[in-house]
């Protein structure tokens, strides 16, 4: 534990920059994959334990594409759609077929699937660590804000994780396509009798989940090392942030996304070996004092 | 005492004779050896299927105690301080702790909740593991090996003492298990498992029975944990990582909900499935999580129940159809899963 340091970083303004910075793109993209688990959740009333993977899914076919075409916009657009493609798939040959049976079920198709992709991408990549490295187009020196150094590419992540999630809430607050989805998670069958395709629907939203991880691993190649099994952490710190903020809420995750993303990077500075101990410790707070999370409506 | 006590441990005695029995026919160590994990993997699958045959509670962490046994009983030996029996006590009343801790928290959240809160817990767990180099080893797991220093004059440094200890303890257990399933209390949780609701209304504490056989459940993995610890001689972040838990739930699923051995029959498949792909091919996940989706998707249910299922379809028609002389196949066919029903 090393308190004076974090003091010492709060009361410096590039220290402090650089760590909100850090905290920043952190928690966009723990947002990013965290909402495209709660709107599976939201809707399908399942949790999809696969989501790392697609978010590991998404970083390798952005490593791929980028190689092959050494266009970042590209790589971004691939790793997104073609892991939305593949959600879509999962979601009709695999995840349908084990609607409305036990959890156990559930739970053990997402442990096949978690462990065919990481044996599959370690078959095509191998084992070791991978580097994309940093796109031509961010080669930029540093922006200086406040006498603090922020990576250009820190900018550009951060503007496009709050684009997409933007985008994603006006779509479902403010869309008729979005009411009809919403009116999907109440009530199926009187969705359903409207004459609305409903499993059309399920596979659509499975499939918009799925492409926010594969947008948030996308965007994590360049500044990540990839290796297979790289979506377990991440995982489990959206279930933290899904906890924290409430499930089903997109701003009670953007909250508690950011929230954990400075817990991250700031606790990195006061207690480097404690990081993981204070996510945990925050979420049993929040637990304790209020199960339903921050921005939760019905009780957990 | 129960009425059913006494068959019960018939039961066990007579499990108990044959696993002794198996190594003297059989007199290869190999044998030995998987039966040792068999044991130690049982334990684990068998207090698992407690939170999820028995109360509904599935938990997707449960391999956090099944490590934390094995870390603490190593550690302790390596201190030297105390004995094995010591060490051990000590190490199933460490992980109740720490399942109480945990337990608290994970209980009050409904089903899918609950799931992914003990899975997180359980990283969190391996974290610590990883992290803690200075105690843990880290990722090279606890070495140095643990010593084992001999037990009322058994020296458990003979393969075969150590066996029969293994083998005397794991039958234990499954008896302690069968005992709490079988009890008052494992009959409220079958309630709270079917309904909750109604189990609140005629006053039963449902958190607390919950938490009662969460820390359990999580006491007596830790002795498989242990088990694996005392045999392999150390002790490796791989038992804390969430394959393992997923592991566990494979071999429930595959040994069925309608027995009450039936996650055991899924350790000793599951084992030996993995055993033969680590042979042929470096891709055990690929193969593991394609058997899984074709058993899941395709016989929807554990292959245990699927030959329990068609069994009893089997007697049904046999049951319907004008009575004939009893054929010896069928008897043969049936006879592996007498003894094993609830």
């Amino acid at each position: 534990m090393n308190l004076e340091a974090l003091v010492d970083c709060l009361s410096s303004a590039s220290c402090a920059v650089t760590q909100v910075s850090t905290g920043l793109i952190v928690g966009m993209l723990l947002f990013l994959v965290t909402s495209g688990l709660s709107l599976i959740f939201g809707v399908l009333g399942i949790i999809n334990f696969t989501h790392g993977a697609f978010y590991m899914l998404g970083a390798y076919l952005a490593f791929t594409a980028y190689a092959l075409t050494g266009s970042f916009l590209v790589a971004m657009v691939a790793g997104a759609a073609g892991v939305g493609l593949f959600g879509v798939l999962f979601e009709r040959l695999v995840m349908s077929r084990v609607y409305g049976r036990d959890i156990l079920m559930q739970l053990l198709v997402c442990y096949a699937m978690i462990l065919i992709l990481d044996d599959g991408v370690k078959i095509l990549y191998g084992g070791e660590y991978r580097m994309m490295g940093m796109p031509d187009v961010f080669a930029l020196p540093p922006v200086e804000i406040a006498g603090g150094f922020v990576p250009g590419y820190y900018l550009f992540m951060v503007g496009v994780a709050f684009a997409a999630g933007l985008v994603l809430w006006l779509g479902i607050n403010r869309t008729r396509l979005g009411k009809i989805v919403r009116a999907l998670a109440i009530n199926p069958q009187m969705v359903g009798a409207l004459g609305i395709n409903t499993t059309l629907l399920y596979a659509g939203v499975f499939g918009l989940g799925s492409l926010l991880a594969g947008l948030a691993g996308a965007l994590a190649a360049p500044i990540r090392t990839l290796t297979p099994g790289m979506g377990v952490s991440i995982l489990i710190e959206s279930f933290i942030v899904t906890v924290i903020g409430g499930m089903g809420s997109i701003a009670g995750a953007f909250l508690a996304a950011l929230l954990i993303g400075f817990t991250r990077a700031f606790g990195a500075i006061g207690f480097p070996l404690f990081v993981d101990g204070l996510m945990f410790a925050l979420m049993a707070l929040v637990l304790v004092v209020k199960p339903s999370g921050l921005l939760g409506r019905e009780a957990a | 005492m129960r009425a059913g006590f006494v068959r019960d441990l018939a039961v066990a005695l007579a499990g108990l004779g044959l696993l002794i029995a198996l190594p003297v026919v059989f007199p290869q160590p190999a044998l030995r050896d998987f039966l040792i994990y068999f044991f130690a993997y049982g334990l684990m699958a068998m207090s698992l299927n407690l939170l999820v045959g028995l109360t509904g509670l599935v938990s997707f962490g449960h391999a956090a105690y099944f490590a934390s046994g094995a870390y603490a009983f190593g550690l302790l030996m390596q201190s030297g301080l105390v004995s094995i029996p010591v060490a051990a006590l000590a190490a199933v009343g460490g992980t109740a702790l720490i399942a109480l801790v945990i337990g608290a928290i994970c209980v009050r959240l409904k089903e899918i909740y609950f799931s992914f809160i003990t899975l997180a817990f359980q990283m969190f767990i391996h974290s610590i593991i990883v992290t803690w180099v200075g105690l843990t080893g880290g990722d090279q797991g606890l070495r140095g090996g643990i010593p084992r220093p001999p037990v009322l004059g058994l020296d458990l440094n003979d393969a075969r003492v150590l066996y029969g200890s293994c083998a005397v303890v794991f039958v234990v257990c499954i008896l302690a298990m069968r005992q709490v399933s079988q009890s008052p209390f494992g009959y409220t949780l079958r309630m709270i498992r079917d309904n909750p609701a109604r189990a609140n209304f005629l006053g039963v504490d449902v958190t607390a029975m919950k938490l009662g056989i969460f820390v359990f459940a999580a006491a007596m993995a830790s002795v498989g944990g242990l088990i694996l610890a005392l045999f392999v001689s150390g002790a490796y972040p791989e038992f804390a990582f969430w394959t393992t838990s997923g592991e566990a739930i494979f071999m429930i699923m595959l040994g069925g909900m309608k027995l009450f051995l039936g996650p055991l029959v899924g350790t000793l498949l599951l084992q030996t499935l993995n055993h033969f792909v680590t042979i042929y091919t470096e891709h055990h996940g690929l193969v593991l999580g394609t058997v899984i989706l074709v058993i899941v998707l395709g016989l929807r249910r554990g292959l245990a129940d699927f030959v329990y299922d068609a069994i009893q379809a089997r007697r049904a028609r046999r049951a319907a159809a004008p009575a004939t002389a009893e054929p010896a196949a069928q008897t043969f066919e049936a006879a592996p899963l007498n003894g094993r029903t609830v």
